[in-house]
């Protein structure tokens, strides 16, 4: 390669590197409020503040949800498999709302550390298959679980 | 080509004549193979393949989300990639590539986000939500419309093609961003379902129309853009004897 070309490559290169460094230290930086929410461990450290509005994000627990029979109102506890989150909402749920499913709510944390959420979306995770195979899945133990880390970093 | 170190078609491309040439015979083939993929891949999975246990019918809109932003950003890419050759070289084809890529990288980045949004809707319960893949995604798709105007605003196309090779290759950093996006962060959307190192989450009654609508895609899009190449390649070299003597005048 003559030297101009070589030159030129190597400025390329800066380029590259210079910005893919800089962008890097400012998502470092801000990782925190680039998170879309908080895992209920996280917010047992404290670290959601109160009195504004924040999402928080897990799996919820099975058997904790509890409809009001006469509402829409619904409660239920979110976990990361460390702590868990109790959550009031009063609204439809997404169809993909169910027990063992990752869910996103946002709404304020009260004094008694309850969110109480204006909205819930439903996350749902990576794998995907024929109702008849999760069904074999589910008979046999073997259904894949979406793991902590997931609702953890 | 004194003492070089790459291969003789990589000077050949070089070539305006001879990449018009190439492409010209590619096309046929590019157009024949592409569509009968897509139509095969979208039949099999809109229709033949099984339905998703949790989301039911709706996650065959899969097979058009995935291949369309698995391209946005490839296509990306090779706008970049081309754009440092074009920078480093001074190949004016390269520059053509790059120019005739953007628009069809941001078309594809625009359809990714709206098969996104109206996945999003039925599955999450929102079309939009600001977390850090769609976020990144549709900061692809600025960088892209970025791309078209600086090229569009400077007159020189010299310089034009020098200033958006500069800002190609700033926002490559974007790239392993919206990859990672899902790993780093606490993201709505879910992580990659298909790893180099693992089995695909997903059994292969899925994954094969989801693969074959893949290549199909990049066949057709790489069928427009040689379109488009083309196109750029007459207009630049429309004083050359040969596009002269091609277009008979």
């Amino acid at each position: 390669m003559n030297p101009k070309r070589k030159k030129r490559l190597i400025i390329v290169l800066m380029i590259v590197f210079g910005a893919s460094a800089a962008i890097g230290l400012t998502m470092y930086a801000l990782s925190q409020n680039i998170n879309l929410f908080y895992s209920p461990t996280q917010i047992a450290k404290g670290e959601a503040p109160a009195d504004t509005r924040i999402r928080a994000g897990g799996m919820v627990v099975e058997g904790s949800v509890k409809r009001d029979p006469n509402s829409l109102r619904v409660t239920f506890e979110v976990t990361d498999y460390e702590n868990k989150v109790a959550i009031e909402y009063s609204g439809i749920l997404p169809d993909l709302f169910r027990e063992g499913q990752g869910i996103v709510a946002q709404g304020k944390l009260d004094a008694s550390g309850t969110l109480q959420a204006v909205e819930v979306l439903a996350k749902h995770d990576e794998n995907y298959m024929p109702p008849e195979v999760a069904e074999a899945l589910e008979k046999s133990g073997k259904m894949p679980m979406p793991s902590k880390e997931e609702f953890n970093k | 080509m004194a003492s070089s170190w790459l291969p003789r078609w990589f000077y050949q491309l070089a070539s305006p004549r001879w990449c018009y040439s190439i492409t010209g015979k590619l096309i046929p083939w590019f157009a024949a193979i592409g569509g009968l993929l897509f139509v095969i891949g979208l039949v099999w999975g809109l229709a033949f393949a099984p339905s998703d246990y949790q989301q039911g019918n709706s996650f065959r809109i899969i097979y058009l989300h995935v291949p369309t932003a698995i391209l946005a950003q490839s296509f990306y890419m090779l706008m970049a990639i081309a754009g440092a050759i074009g920078l480093i070289w001074k190949m004016k084809v390269a520059d053509m590539v790059a120019k005739s890529v953007a628009p069809l990288g941001a078309a594809l980045a625009v359809l990714a986000l709206a098969t996104g949004a109206i996945w999003g809707k039925p599955t999450w319960g929102s079309w939009w939500v600001w977390d850090a893949r769609l976020t990144s995604m549709l900061v692809l798709l600025f960088l892209y419309l970025g791309v078209m105007a600086l090229n569009s605003a400077i007159e020189s196309e010299t310089t034009a093609a020098k200033s958006t090779a500069v800002l190609a290759l700033v926002g490559l950093v974007n790239i392993p961003i919206i990859k990672y996006s899902v790993e780093w962060w606490n993201t709505l959307h879910q992580p990659a379902t298909f790893k180099i190192t693992e089995k695909p989450a997903m059994p292969a009654e899925m994954w094969m129309p989801l693969l074959v609508m893949v290549i199909a895609l990049y066949l057709v899009f790489g069928l427009a853009m040689m379109l488009r190449l083309r196109n750029e390649i007459l207009t630049r070299e429309r004083r050359a004897g040969w596009v002269k003597e091609l277009l008979g005048s």
